[in-house]
């Protein structure tokens, strides 16, 4: 394609894409360098029902008046970035210099909000990432099998968990995986011990966690497989199937080498969309254990009275930097494969 | 002249009637669009504060357990997705940081005439809320369960545990206690509690310095954990009207909770052998202090900033008019402790009143504590968990803080 006419194809989209994901990732980036002005704090005397008493209050005026000068607040630079809720490097000195071992050293790091939320995000993405993509292999394959009639009603059954909302269906698992509920009973009745609570300890709602995101992604890895399995061309298949190949080796050898782009592909939605992993934190109020970047975002924003937009900021762009960083093997490769295609 | 003088004192007394007494009911202009809580005795009060406002009135109300956390933004926009809000000498603060409640004095003025003085809550010597119900968290006791075991009802902390020690040594439960202990605001507030009653304080006098990893803070920590232990293995996800329901189904025997609660815990509604069973009993103190650790609370009105004044006035008239109701108090009167003016306490008032007369403190009211109790909500869990200890989490309360004062400007 002529660059000209290239320009004017991607033109459209790309105006778009600098309007609603580039501009507000600058407005973000510039944010999150600014904290919030000064208050200015005066005592008054408080009365309600259980008495008068001196206290202090915002002086709003005065305050209002600083943010007016200031309406973005003063200039922190990158120490947002820096405090001990995100990066935290004065912290982790001096844990370094302070820790005797190792292990304690990990687990001075790992109890930092930013660190700690960063190693859910990641064992969350790297668990749930490869068994979605064998078990959309796996659906994809033997749905393809089927006779037609039952295709159809298979293949919405098999995309229900991508049609509930996450939230809707992580609520329904936490209900189910209670104490009382079928699921968490039978296991209580299964292991013989009437404590065990998957909402209690730390391993077990990981757990939980990362079997609800495979139960939620897979649907999207099978639709992808399926619909590249009606590429596969039937003519090696046929010559495979009459010189004796069995279906496994027709699979390994014909199948698998023809959706292996397609594969890569699911890798890099299913790796960006579980790096932002967040509904089923909420859904399973699984916030006291597991805690992943955009959960930190929403607390931020949400959880405290005013809204931290520098924090909020922070973390968004090394949510931003964290994706690009975990994208980058992937995109390399096919780069290469691209070329090598040339 | 004597007619005239008829019509004189006819008018001097119609007029000073109607000073002061509109009557608030009956509201015709303006919307009223109001957010609250979420809790069996709001929505008694609202359904007043909808009657009040009458048949013609443009009413809306979102009852919502995250009120908290929408207030802020959602009063912040001009105009307010809200005209007023249910507030609580808890959440009034993050709105009088900011000025998104307006001053009363006139609407009060003009409408409050059948207020109790101590309704109106000033800062500053201006009226910003109208209070109708006072609460607190305290004990409650199933009285059979206590009484075939032969435990008097505790009277501190460490009688709460021994006692609940004891009812599940004897088999009767597993859980004995719940407590809404769920991370996020709940688990925040139980340390509140707890701190306040070993005689803490949550900053360094005069600043905004937090002060709260010290010994007190070290055995309120102790207090909650051995607590925890007691109650249903998944109390991290517990909040209070997760703790209610465990209660209504009879697997616990002591909880500690808000006298609000007795709105749904002793309705006609459920299993009514347990809520015969059940007793209110006043907050426990802990660690050898006299003071409960609970903390007292007012529910009162705050009338939106940006909206305009005519939709405050109707907000106002509707929610005025039902605080001021002795019919809504006095038909309702367990439903919590109303300040309401003719209003007679019920049976259900005592813990709340016997808190503030041993010297509860009210739940602290600077203009960063509301930062602190984030703090406390996130960095307690690990510790509850037995991951960390407590000088640990509290030394990470602090450094959550700090890092969150900083940043909205507070250090």
């Amino acid at each position: 394609m002529p660059h000209k006419t290239f320009f004017w194809f991607i033109f459209p989209t790309g105006l778009a894409m600098i309007l609603f994901i580039g501009l507000p990732i600058v407005s973000s980036f510039f944010q999150s360098l600014h904290i919030e002005t000064q208050q200015v704090l005066m005592e008054v005397e408080n009365c309600d029902p259980f008495g008068c008493q001196t206290n202090v209050r915002v002086d709003v005026e005065a305050t209002d008046k600083l943010r007016e000068e200031n309406p973005l607040g003063r200039f922190n630079g990158f120490g947002t970035y820096l405090d001990r809720n995100h990066l935290a490097f004065d912290e982790i000195g001096e844990a370094w210099n302070s820790s005797s071992s190792m292990g304690e050293f990990k687990d001075i790091v790992l109890n930092l909000p930013f660190y700690k939320a960063l190693l859910f995000t990641l064992t969350f993405c790297f668990s749930v990432t490869p068994p979605v993509i064998f078990l959309g292999f796996i659906v994809a394959l033997s749905i393809n099998t089927l006779a037609k009639s039952i295709k159809g009603l298979i293949v919405f059954g098999t995309i229900l968990p991508m049609i509930v909302t996450p939230l809707i269906g992580s609520l329904v698992l936490f209900w189910m995986i209670d104490s009382q509920g079928i699921i968490g009973a039978s296991i209580q009745i299964l292991f013989d011990d009437p404590n065990l609570s998957l909402k209690a300890s730390s391993n077990l709602t990981w757990i939980t966690l990362i079997i609800y995101g495979i139960w939620h992604n897979t649907p999207f890895a099978f639709v992808v497989f399926y619909a590249a399995l009606q590429t596969v061309p039937q003519d090696p298949i046929e010559a495979a199937f009459i010189d004796g190949a069995s279906r496994y080796q027709r699979v390994r050898y014909i199948v698998i080498p023809h959706l292996y782009p397609v594969a890569t592909f699911i890798m890099l939605i299913c790796l960006m969309d579980n790096f932002r992993v967040f509904e089923p934190i909420i859904g399973f109020s699984a916030e006291g254990v597991a805690q992943s970047l955009s959960w930190m975002i929403y607390q931020d924003l949400r959880n405290e009275n005013k809204m931290l937009f520098g924090s909020a900021g922070a973390t968004s762009m090394l949510t931003i930097i964290g994706i690009a960083i975990l994208l980058t093997p992937v995109l390399i490769r096919t780069w290469k494969e691209f070329r090598t295609e040339r | 002249m004597k007619k005239l003088l008829i019509a004189l004192l006819f008018s001097f007394v119609s007029a000073s009637a109607f000073a002061g007494s509109h009557s608030p009911c009956g509201v015709t202009n303006g919307s009223i669009n109001i957010l609250a809580n979420e809790f069996t005795t709001y929505r008694i009060f609202m359904d007043e504060v909808k009657s009040c406002a009458g048949p013609d009135a443009d009413f809306n109300v979102t009852h919502s357990v995250d009120h908290n956390k929408l207030q802020v933004a959602a009063l912040s926009a001009n105009p307010a997705e809200f005209s007023a809000k249910l507030v609580t000498n808890g959440s009034i603060t993050p709105l009088m940081n900011d000025g998104l409640i307006r001053p009363l004095d006139d609407l009060v003025a003009k409408y409050g005439a059948n207020l109790n003085e101590n309704q109106k809550i000033t800062i500053d010597g201006k009226i910003y809320a109208v209070a109708f119900m006072a609460n607190a968290q305290h004990l409650w006791y199933r009285e059979s369960i206590l009484n075939d075991l032969g435990i008097d009802v505790p009277s501190t902390y460490e009688e709460v545990i021994a006692a609940a020690e004891k009812i599940k040594a004897a088999g009767v439960m597993p859980n004995p206690y719940a407590g809404a202990f769920k991370s996020g605001w709940n688990l925040g507030q139980e340390f509140v509690n707890m701190y306040l009653g070993h005689g803490g304080e949550f900053f360094k006098s005069g600043s905004a310095q937090p002060n709260v990893n010290n010994e007190k803070g070290v055995a309120a920590l102790n207090v909650i954990k051995k607590l925890t232990e007691l109650s249903n293995p998944d109390f991290l996800t517990q909040d209070t009207n997760a703790v209610k329901e465990e209660w209504e189904s009879g697997n616990v025997a002591l909880m500690h909770v808000w006298n609000s609660g007795a709105a749904s815990l002793l309705d006609d509604e459920g299993d009514q052998a347990i809520k015969a069973d059940t007793r209110l009993a006043p907050s426990p103190s802990v660690g050898g202090g006299s003071k409960p650790a609970t903390t007292l609370w007012w529910d009162g009105i705050g009338i939106s900033t940006n909206t305009s004044d005519e939709n405050a006035e109707a907000s106002f008239r509707a929610l005025v008019g039902a605080a001021s109701s002795s019919e809504l108090a006095n038909d309702n009167p367990n439903a919590t402790v109303w300040l309401i003016k003719g209003y007679t306490p019920g049976d259900t008032a005592g813990p709340v009143v016997d808190a503030a007369n041993r010297g509860a403190t009210p739940y602290p009211s600077f203009p960063h504590m509301s930062l602190m109790h984030g703090a406390l909500s996130s960095e307690l869990v690990e510790f509850l968990q037995g991951n960390e200890s407590a000088e640990k989490a509290l030394a990470d309360v602090e450094a959550a803080y700090v890092a969150k004062a900083t940043e909205q400007g507070f250090l």
